[in-house]
């Protein structure tokens, strides 16, 4: 049995006083990546926003264990110091501050190259610019993983990896998240997890997943092999999942 | 009246406690100088300090460059009558006053026709004594086609509690002639500041100025007036400032643009943790075919601070261009949670963001003044 990094347990959160997450429970072992399937507004980025453990999105009922501890009360800096990175959807412009800034603070502890990892991603001509300002879908992501990659945490929560990045593109944010992941090194033990929401199911293509949720309304509607759910949700949507019969025998 | 009888509790600098030379300063204040460019280290070609009344340092490595304090100037060259007194009045206020009737010595600096000065000119205009009001009188005279970048960095003892500084500045830049001036201040909580200054750009003539002040000061109140004479003359001013609780900061700056395509951008970047900052600014077009932009942002990062943008733009023509945008607003929630995420603390996040908004990158500054503000920059406590 491999450890567990990350265990969720009957999660109830609330986000404007209105209840999103309704009793989710998840573990995932060190060394393994999960994605999570559900459409807009289905509460997936909820579910990492509270694990990153932003004010707004108010636990009103169970908890977060990370590496064993405890982590629903902690604010996010103490988780992040603790091992948990998380990339942007929509990360904010920062005017006057450079992505080498913040890739400096990102790498304060683990003295990981700058430069070299920039140029590796071919994103060197990005450093000495305002974080985020003016970078089309593609760059966005890129500067994400680059901090991520320097940050080097023990879980990685990826929302929506793949929106707004074309096909060219979608390769390299691909590798980016292997190395991050450590499947890039098949060979070698993984410490690293990593939890992915994709709302289209693309990255799947470039990262493979040992474990797949949808997630509607709140709630984990299914578990599976992550390749099989998202065939049936391109062939049936997620109106399909919720017709879907082996979740009627699950709740019978 | 009021503030006269300000003016009237502090003593003569003529009566501080002056050393005979800039190695009479203790340690600590010699530090303070350095954090404010009086470095060994950094590369000059001029160097002038005064200390409450008297000049103790005026030294010039260059060729071309003329450096004395302004006593010895006005006796020394008749013409520098042409240009005492002359972009400002003393009868402007009581400050200027003060200073006419009993002045305290400042530097006169001159650029020689042709003469491109690359390194920094640093002044250090220093009070050590307690409760003195320091008068001082500054003429820099860029020729034609010269270019010269000034630093000057204005601070009190680091155990001063009161003091009262006015400096009276005249600026001539001459045809082609390009002038950054670079002013740093570290005044203490108790210090009064009023600089009058007066500026004069001929024809293709630069002007680029940058203030900083990120220390905590009772109060400054200053409004340069610069005057584009010539074809195709430019000025830029740039400030920068946090204001403190108890500190009242007022800044202006007036363009005249008096000829034809000369242009003008004042930006202002204020952080209010507390106290009183109006940021002030007027473009006035007095030729066709001119070109003006104001920029005022403000932060707020408290209850207990007031800040007033205060942008006007005066065209006696339809042929220009003036503009301005301001704008007041407080940190973005999103921003400091980013960097949490990335394992900052809010303080540390608030920080960097707060230093990120004042972080404008001056056109036309050489990169070592550059790094020299990012240093103050870094250096002062920007986070709660």
């Amino acid at each position: 049995m491999k450890p567990i990094l990350l265990e969720v347990s009957d999660l109830w959160v609330e986000v404007e006083g209105r209840l999103v997450l309704k009793g989710i429970s998840l573990k995932i072992p060190v060394g393994e990546t999960h994605v999570i399937f559900g459409r807009n507004g289905s509460g997936k980025t909820t579910l990492l926003m509270t694990l990153m453990g932003f004010p707004s999105y108010k636990v009103k009922q169970g908890r977060i264990y990370f590496k064993g501890e405890d982590i629903t009360e902690l604010p996010p800096y103490e988780r992040a110091k603790r091992g948990i990175g998380i990339m942007f959807q929509r990360p904010p412009t920062i005017r006057g501050v450079k992505l080498r800034d913040i890739l400096k603070l990102c790498a304060k502890e683990n003295g990981k190259k700058i430069e070299e990892l920039a140029r590796l991603f071919n994103f060197e001509s990005f450093l000495d610019r305002e974080v985020n300002k003016g970078f089309s879908g593609g760059e966005l992501k890129k500067s994400e993983l680059l901090q991520l990659l320097l940050q080097d945490p023990d879980l990685v929560l990826l929302d929506e990896p793949e929106s707004g990045v074309d096909v060219e593109n979608l390769n390299l944010i691909g590798q980016m998240i292997k190395r991050l992941l450590q499947k890039d090194t098949p060979h070698r033990p993984r410490t690293k997890s990593g939890l992915i929401i994709t709302h289209t199911g693309f990255i799947l293509q470039h990262v493979a997943a040992d474990l797949g949720y949808v997630v509607m309304d709140g709630e984990i509607y299914c578990t599976g092999n992550p390749l099989e759910i998202f065939e049936a949700i391109q062939r049936f949507g997620y109106e399909g999942c919720k017709e879907c019969l082996r979740r009627k025998m699950l709740e019978d | 009246m009021e503030e006269r009888s300000i003016l009237r509790e502090y003593k003569p600098a003529k009566e501080g406690k002056i050393p005979k030379d800039i190695s009479e300063l203790t340690e600590e204040e010699k530090e303070r100088l350095k954090f404010l460019g009086l470095d060994e280290g950094l590369q000059r070609v001029g160097e002038f300090v005064q200390v409450d009344a008297k000049p103790v340092l005026c030294r010039r490595k260059v060729e071309g460059l003329e450096i004395l304090p302004i006593t010895e100037a006005l006796k020394k060259y008749d013409w520098l009558s042409d240009y005492y007194w002359k972009l400002l009045s003393p009868d402007k206020d009581e400050f200027t006053k003060a200073a006419a009737e009993d002045l305290d010595d400042g530097y006169f600096i001159r650029v020689l026709p042709g003469v491109k000065i690359v390194y920094p000119v640093q002044t250090c205009l220093y009070i050590r004594t307690e409760k003195v009001a320091q008068k001082v009188h500054n003429i820099v005279i860029v020729e034609e086609d010269a270019e010269l970048n000034l630093v000057t960095s204005c601070t009190v003892h680091p155990h001063v509690e009161s003091a009262f500084h006015i400096g009276v500045s005249e600026f001539y830049v001459k045809k082609r002639g390009k002038l950054t001036f670079s002013m740093l201040h570290v005044w203490g909580e108790q210090t009064m500041v009023r600089p009058r200054t007066g500026i004069l750009i001929e024809e293709g003539g630069l002007y680029v100025s940058t203030y900083v002040s990120l220390y905590p000061v009772k109060d400054i109140q200053t409004s340069p007036i610069c005057r584009l004479t010539g074809k195709g003359a430019r000025a830029s001013f740039v400030s920068i400032i946090a204001n403190h609780p108890g500190s009242k900061i007022d800044i202006g700056g007036e363009v005249w643009l008096e000829a034809e395509n000369t242009s003008t951008e004042i930006i202002s970047r204020a952080v209010v943790y507390g106290g009183e900052n109006i940021a002030r600014g007027k473009i006035v077009a007095k030729s066709p075919k001119v070109k003006g932009h104001l920029e005022c942002q403000g932060l707020m990062l408290s209850d207990n601070g007031i800040m007033r943008a205060i942008p006007e733009l005066d065209s006696h023509f339809y042929d220009v261009e003036l503009t301005h945008e301001a704008a007041v607003g407080k940190i973005a929630r999103d921003e400091v949670e980013y960097l949490m995420a990335r394992g900052l603390s809010e303080d540390e996040a608030t920080s960097l963001i707060v230093k990120g908004f004042l972080t404008v990158k001056v056109e036309g500054i050489p990169p070592s003044l550059q790094a020299q503000t990012d240093k103050v920059l870094e250096t002062a406590k920007l986070g709660f």
